[in-house]
């Protein structure tokens, strides 16, 4: 049988690739509908925050930084009660990472303020002494793409069906409404921030990345 | 045609894709030194503004290392093997040699796209398959190109039997094709919205889904570029350069297939006490173990079949960095399982230890035997001599020492690191803030930096050898028969 499927590489591939894709069909598939179902109570992300998650992927902050609690005491004393996979619903991609050369972030939201964020990203070792993170500097000196952002939100609305525009969960509406929305959002995180660069650049309409990534960044909890 | 009146074997395409895995290998291994020694001393993370810190680096590293270097090396040997196994030349073909330049130059182009986009800072965050969707697409006709190569010379092939080789590079073929579609499968949001980026996409799969969705894959390139297509290089060269035949044809059968059917429950292992179902983590876990079987009866095979030679080793580095290969091979089959076990996840997961196996896999297993693969096509390729033993020697030692410094340092810190993130005082209450694991890593943080360093200076030294061998070694009139000739 082995040696027939040697002398004939048509069916000796279509053997393999069987043998290779048969543990994705029973592993993945069952389990699709079951996990994609939110918790109660998870709202979508709003177009700022959304502008932040993709600072954050820019940015690669998930190659230090997990997002995903693990059920042990050391961790749940640490940063807080265990992920389930409901929290993860709006998550696109999944940002769980693979290496903690930093803490978790999961529920950074619960005990980190702006100010903190603000100081962390500038000067990391000024807010931990001995840290080995990098400084993000030009969050301060460039602005988020909040178009794009807005297209996010607006594709998985359409393609996804994610729940924006119902009751008690985040507006989105038209491009204009959106804008004035983040807008707001924005001004509320600016005014706990002491960067005079990022206040004159929104006072000018702008908003710097630093602003959406702490919006994101409030938004884990 | 009788096989004896040895063919005119065309290597244009072999030798393009050898130059591109010395410069790509030199490109993410030297990014890689550069990153380790960040984590070591921060202050490197400012050399280039954003562009070079650590988190705009490490993809570039795992990017460039992986399909740069690998793939490139996986390629060249594919339009070495393939030829010589199959008894055809690519010259025979018109067409076969078109899509073979083909196939290298839109590579080129991906590997240039990704490292202009990953610069910038243009990345899907799933880890080694970063690439945003223009160029995922280029990708998929890179490798449609490749398929195209492989099953196109089996279609003219005189050989009538695939030699196990083949059978590698088909499932590498196959494996990576379906994996890459499956997890790359986003939706471009200016295409549906009209706004905002044309590059920016989201993924298909969200939360559990998408984490699932990406191990599968994660994990199994490492399948499908790391082990299965090694495997067909060291099937290849290591006999054809010793002059022995592999020790067991049914060995090699219940290896390969029993790798294939195995080897794509294992990525359930990532997400071990995570938020995917428990009989998945259960199943990737016990499937992790399972694993050993394939693999050391590779490994066993290989190493077999130098049964009664071994006094090879002594004389020819090039046997030595292919032993070597199969038994890091071995050792890191063995590891990868015993992570798997649950508890040992629990305690090595997000560390340190993580790295480390995946270095002592590619570093001394990858690297090792493409290395040895290019030093054994040289001479034959462009019939001249190897340029120098002693230099061969030389890197084996350092690169074998960088390794070695590099896994066990990481070893040290993996457990130090998940020891302490655990450990608690007589109260129960936590006994470190998370910034002491960070400090208290740094020496090992520097032991990794000069292993890395060391690797990546034997690669500089395997990239003059090379180099060195085209340009002004002795010419050899006759192609050798095993043992790769070399200066002494």
């Amino acid at each position: 049988m082995f040696s027939w499927l040697e002398k004939n590489p048509f069916f000796f591939a279509v053997f393999v690739f069987i043998f290779i894709a048969y543990a994705g069909i029973v592993e993945i598939l069952p389990d699709f509908a079951d996990r994609a179902r939110p918790v109660e109570h998870k709202k979508p992300y709003t177009v700022l925050q959304l502008a932040g998650r993709n600072v954050y992927i820019a940015d690669s902050c998930n190659a230090c930084h997990s997002q995903l609690i693990r059920p042990f005491k050391s961790e749940t004393d640490r940063y807080g009660m265990y992920s389930v996979s409901g929290e993860f619903a709006y998550d696109r991609p999944f940002l769980w990472g693979s290496k903690r050369t930093g803490p978790d972030l999961a529920r950074i939201g619960n005990y980190r303020s702006v100010d903190w964020h603000e100081n962390h990203m500038k000067d990391p070792v000024s807010v931990v002494p001995g840290s080995i993170m990098p400084a993000y500097k030009h969050m301060f000196n460039k602005n988020a793409d909040i178009e794009t952002a807005y297209a996010e939100a607006l594709t998985v609305k359409k393609v996804f069906n994610v729940p924006y525009d119902i009751e008690g969960m985040p507006k989105l509406g038209s491009w204009e409404e959106a804008q004035a929305q983040v807008k707001a959002e924005a001004e509320a995180i600016i005014s706990q921030m002491k960067d005079q660069d990022v206040k004159d650049a929104f006072a000018r309409g702008e908003i710097r990345q630093i602003v959406a990534l702490i919006a994101y960044l409030n938004s884990l909890k | 045609m009788q096989p004896s009146n040895a063919l005119n074997y065309d290597y244009t395409v072999a030798k393009y894709f050898m130059f591109t895995t010395i410069i790509f290998g030199i490109v993410g291994m030297g990014i890689g030194t550069l990153i380790a020694f960040q984590l070591a001393y921060p202050d490197l993370n400012y050399l280039a503004g954003e562009y070079g810190t650590f988190s705009r680096l490490r993809p570039l590293h795992t990017n460039g290392v992986i399909y740069g270097f690998m793939l490139s090396g996986i390629f060249a040997t594919w339009y070495y093997i393939g030829q010589r196994v199959l008894k055809v030349s690519m010259s025979e073909s018109k067409f076969l040699m078109f899509i073979g330049k083909l196939h290298f130059w839109l590579y080129v182009l991906v590997i240039a796209l990704a490292v202009i986009t990953l610069f910038a800072g243009v990345s899907t965050s799933k880890e080694y398959a970063e690439l945003e969707w223009p160029i995922d697409i280029i990708v998929v006709v890179v490798w449609v190109l490749w398929g195209v190569s492989i099953f196109g010379l089996i279609g003219i092939r005189r050989e009538k039997t695939l030699y196990i080789s083949l059978w590698y590079y088909i499932a590498t073929f196959l494996g990576v094709a379906m994996l890459y579609l499956f997890n790359n499968m986003e939706v471009p949001t200016r295409l549906v919205t009209g706004m905002g980026s044309w590059i920016h996409s989201v993924s298909m799969y969200a939360g559990t889904n998408d984490a699932l969705v990406q191990w599968w894959f994660g994990h199994n390139a490492v399948a499908f570029v790391f082990t299965v297509a090694i495997i067909a290089q060291i099937y290849y060269f290591l006999p054809k350069e010793s002059g022995q035949p592999i020790f067991s044809y049914k060995l090699s059968l219940f290896s390969f297939w029993g790798l294939m059917f195995v080897y794509l429950w294992a990525g359930g292992h990532h997400l071990i006490y995570s938020t995917v179902p428990d009989w998945m983590q259960t199943m990737g876990s016990i499937f992790s173990i399972v694993l050993i079987l394939p693999s050391w009866g590779s490994a066993i095979n290989i190493l077999l079949t130098m049964k009664g030679e071994w006094g090879q080793l002594r004389e020819n580095p090039l046997i030595k960095f292919m032993v070597l290969a199969s038994t890091f091979y071995m050792f890191s089959t063995l590891e990868g399982p015993i992570l798997s076990i649950k508890s040992v996840n629990a305690l090595a997961h997000f560390t340190d230890w993580i790295p480390g196996h995946v270095h002592d896999g590619t570093l001394g297993w990858v690297g090792f035997m493409t290395m040895a693969a290019l030093y054994h096509m040289t001479p034959r390729i462009f019939k001249r001599e190897l340029y120098s033993k002693s230099l061969m020697e030389a890197q084996f030692w350092i690169q074998t020492t960088g390794i070695v410094l590099y896994f066990a340092s990481m070893w040290i810190a993996g457990i130090t690191q998940g020891m302490m993130w655990r450990a608690t005082d007589e109260y129960g209450n936590l006994a470190y803030s998370f910034i002491d694991t960070v400090t208290v890593l740094i020496p090992y943080y520097w032991i990794r930096a000069i292993g890395g360093l060391l690797y990546l200076i034997g690669f500089f030294m395997f990239a003059y050898n090379i180099m060195k061998s085209i340009s002004s070694s002795k010419p050899i009139d006759r192609e050798p028969v095993s043992a790769s000739p070399m200066a002494a």
